[in-house]
């Protein structure tokens, strides 16, 4: 396969997940934003999605409307919903020999339809609506490469661009409410604010599940421990690692060498399997956390050097 | 212009009942309901938007890629009809490779005074570079698409040899899957001859013209300028159905004497390369320095054999507006055969009596530049305005040798569906022809460009134009 077209599925995969996850933070956002008014969780929101320099540069005061316009559609927003998924199906545009009509034909629909939807302002009111209907596209790109994708290098790449933008953004989501954790940390057991720990599950769409797996224990370790540690959990740190490696293991099989980022995420997976959310917090949720996130990002240049995604 | 009836109808002639290839279309027709065809025919333009085949219009600020109309009334040609179209091709697409290899080596034909010596020596489109370069398998033009268009049940005249890079081939073969899908009952009734062995015929065609001393692996590529490029769907759609990879300039370098594409495992050789990227831009070290797009280098190896370039560098100078009205000399010359299918007539406007007689003439012309291409700088006498007139006359006397001009031809027309029903629209034929040391190969069929607009002659893509499919029939 050519490395560019390695580093068009890489990036195109990345995009997707980008652009649902931003979509998530939005409606967590919003979320707390009806239920908890005068709240400023906009703010958070921003940091999460590493826009808030841009917003205040360009937009300037936060204000709900239109930090959401920002976030959905603004074309000078790099991450936006818009342009995350602009960006997925120019990628996919470039890599179209190597995935298949459907995977293709899915990406486009999206792009066509999120493109009519984002062209204007969206009313508060169909917000709801407009953010189901960008999960629902995610979803549906996501089930046409499950099965229609022959599982070789193609489908590995496009995997190491989902799991390793998840792996990054939720870290990011922690840190940025890390000091929320914290606080209460040394009241293990005790309940965290209910908007709290609502908003941090509310981002990875782990409201039920957490609960389901924990009923009526919403302690800031509980949290932090689902979210790094928990194997079952398909947005945690664990989850996603352990996957890129799976992915990075068939590259190693399949093309019969290992390169440096075989080492690194070996080194990432062994210690998300070694650690125990007790001995994070112990030695700091902020390092730790701010460790993952540079160990995902030297990953990331790493596969694209180790497979000559460019010059 | 106005009055229609002057033209050849190619469903009805000129009368109002069906000719006989498209008989059984139109007893077919007859009983369709034409609302919902119309219902139907939107549907297909949806299914092309998502499926992506759309091209990109130059020059627009919204640079968003657009779809091409296509209309859903096939475009008939019978067994016999395309049978002599398919001689006169071949005919053609040989004398243009045997005219190269002269032009590129002993350039007899020059010396027999049949061309003359300044049209190659100052002509733009002659590579230098390509003296004495002998082509693997001596093939210069791989891929040729001949645009022809008809006047009367009998006349085809050649309108222009496309021997750089034509391209169209996406659409015939596109086009065919959506009318097989939208009417299958017609292909029950009416034999049609398959296209859709082109792009196995392609590879196959490509394969055959490997340099001496390939690597093990024979890989064939095709060489795209990108995806902003406004036939990236097809450089993409063809090596998506050829199975070969699908390059940018940026993928490539020379490696140990060959051309290598960077892949995830390393860089792996190049032994054919179907580029669609014009000569400009091949080789910054040996054409134009600024380019992006090529390769630094590769004429260089290509000059050591060591890579196929199809088509081969230099081959504008076969399709130059200027050479072209040569042509019937030219075929004559290399075949030893008249040319089976008409040149139109052209006037030469460095030749000061013809641009006298063209200015002259202004309004009833149809004036081209000589290195122009997709319609763009084009006059049609007969529609321009007064000021176009002007502007025309100006640039004409400005810089002659700059144009060629022809007659206004009576372009055949075919029926398009429209809310009123059929109404009759004019068209041109771009066969595509594949030459390899094995021979000529011509898909029955071809890319049928429609002008949608009431009377108008300019059927390019990029000036409105729309497409259809074309049908050759076996003869019963």
């Amino acid at each position: 396969m050519l490395g560019k077209t390695a580093g068009g599925l890489f990036w195109m995969f990345r995009y997707l997940e980008r652009s649902e996850n931003i979509a998530r933070l939005i409606e967590a956002g919003f979320r707390i934003a009806l239920t908890r008014p005068g709240s400023e969780e906009w703010a958070s929101v921003l940091r999460t999605a590493a826009a808030e320099e841009l917003y205040v540069s360009q937009v300037g005061e936060i204000e709900q409307a239109r930090v959401i316009d920002f976030l959905l559609r603004d074309p000078n927003n790099q991450s936006s919903v818009m342009s995350s998924f602009a960006q997925a199906r120019q990628n996919a545009r470039m890599v179209r020999t190597a995935i298949t009509r459907e995977v293709w034909e899915a990406v486009n629909d999206a792009y066509i339809a999120l493109k009519a939807t984002l062209a204007r302002p969206v009313a508060e009111r169909d917000l709801p609506d407009v953010l189901a209907q960008i999960r629902q596209h995610s979803a549906l790109v996501r089930g046409a490469l499950h099965g229609s994708m022959l599982r070789n290098d193609v489908f590995d790449f496009c995997r190491l661009g989902t799991f390793l933008e998840r792996a990054d953004n939720t870290a990011r989501i922690l840190d940025v409410k890390y000091y929320v954790l914290l606080p209460s940390v040394t009241q293990v057991g005790s309940s965290l604010d209910n908007v709290q720990w609502e908003t941090i599950l509310r981002s990875v769409s782990g409201v039920r599940a957490y609960s389901w797996l924990n009923p009526g224990k919403a302690t800031p370790m509980g949290i932090a421990d689902f979210l790094i540690f928990d194997p079952r959990m398909p947005r945690s740190l664990r989850y996603s690692v352990t996957k890129i490696r799976s992915n990075l293991d068939m590259l190693e099989t399949d093309y019969g060498m290992r390169r440096p980022c075989h080492d690194t995420i070996a080194r990432l997976d062994q210690c998300l399997t070694d650690g125990t959310i007790e001995a994070v917090f112990e030695e700091g949720l902020h390092e730790f956390l701010t460790d993952c996130l540079k160990e995902t990002a030297r990953l990331g240049t790493e596969i694209q050097t180790d497979f000559n995604f460019t010059d | 212009m106005s009055d229609e009836t002057q033209f050849f109808d190619e469903m009805f002639g000129s009368g109002t009942d069906a000719r006989a290839p498209y008989k059984r279309y139109s007893d077919w027709f007859s009983n369709e309901d034409p609302k919902g065809l119309m219902k139907e025919a939107k549907e297909a333009e949806s299914f092309f938007r998502r499926t992506g085949i759309t091209f990109n219009v130059y020059g627009q600020a919204d640079a968003e890629e657009r779809l091409i109309p296509f209309d859903i009334v096939p475009r008939i040609i019978s067994g016999k009809e395309w049978a002599r179209l398919a001689k006169g091709v071949e005919q053609r697409v040989r004398a243009i490779n045997a005219f190269l290899h002269d032009i590129y080596h002993r350039q007899e034909i020059l010396r027999a005074g049949r061309v003359p010596k300044e049209l190659i020596a100052r002509n733009e489109a002659f590579l230098p570079l390509m003296m004495g370069v002998e082509p693997p398998g001596g093939i210069y033009t791989h891929i040729v698409g001949v645009d022809l268009v008809r006047t009367s049940e009998n006349e085809f005249f050649v309108l222009e040899d496309n021997a750089r890079t034509p391209s169209g081939v996406s659409y015939m073969l596109e086009n065919r899957e959506m009318m097989l899908q939208m009417f299958p009952e017609l292909f029950g009734k009416m034999k049609v001859q398959p296209v859709s062995g082109y792009p196995t015929a392609l590879r196959s065609s490509l394969a055959a013209t490997m340099p001496p001393d390939p690597s093990p692996d024979q890989t064939v590529a095709i060489l795209t300028p990108g995806i902003h490029n406004s036939a990236y769907f097809e450089h993409a759609f063809l090596a998506d159905h050829m199975g070969v990879e699908l390059v940018e300039g940026s993928d490539l370098r020379v490696v140990d004497g060959r051309i290598a594409m960077r892949t995830t495992k390393g860089y792996k050789p190049i032994d054919v390369i179907y580029r669609r990227v014009d000569d400009e831009y091949l080789d910054p070290l040996n054409f134009n320095p600024d380019s992006l797009l090529g390769v630094p280098g590769i004429f260089d190896v290509y000059r050591a054999g060591r890579i196929t370039i199809a088509n081969a560098p230099g081959t504008g100078i076969a399709d130059d507006k200027a050479i072209y009205s040569y042509m019937p000399d030219i075929v004559e010359f290399y075949t030893g055969e008249k040319a089976i299918l008409q040149n139109v007539p052209t006037w030469r406007c460095s030749d000061p009596e013809a641009l006298a007689y063209v200015l002259d003439h202004l309004d009833e012309l149809v004036v081209k530049e000589v290195h122009g291409s997709g319609g763009y700088g084009m006059l049609v006498g007969p529609a321009a305005s007064k000021r176009e007139l002007a502007q025309f006359r100006a640039k004409l006397e400005a810089k002659p040798e700059g144009y060629i001009a022809q007659p206004t031809l009576a372009l055949s027309t075919v029926p398009i569906l429209t809310k009123a029903g059929l109404a009759p629209r004019h068209v041109d034929l771009r066969p595509f022809a594949l030459f390899s040391p094995e021979g000529v190969t011509l898909t029955p069929g071809g890319l049928t460009r429609v002008a949608l607009k009431a009377g108008s002659l300019v059927v390019n893509s990029s000036q409105g134009g729309g497409t259809k499919d074309t049908w050759v029939l076996e003869d019963d």
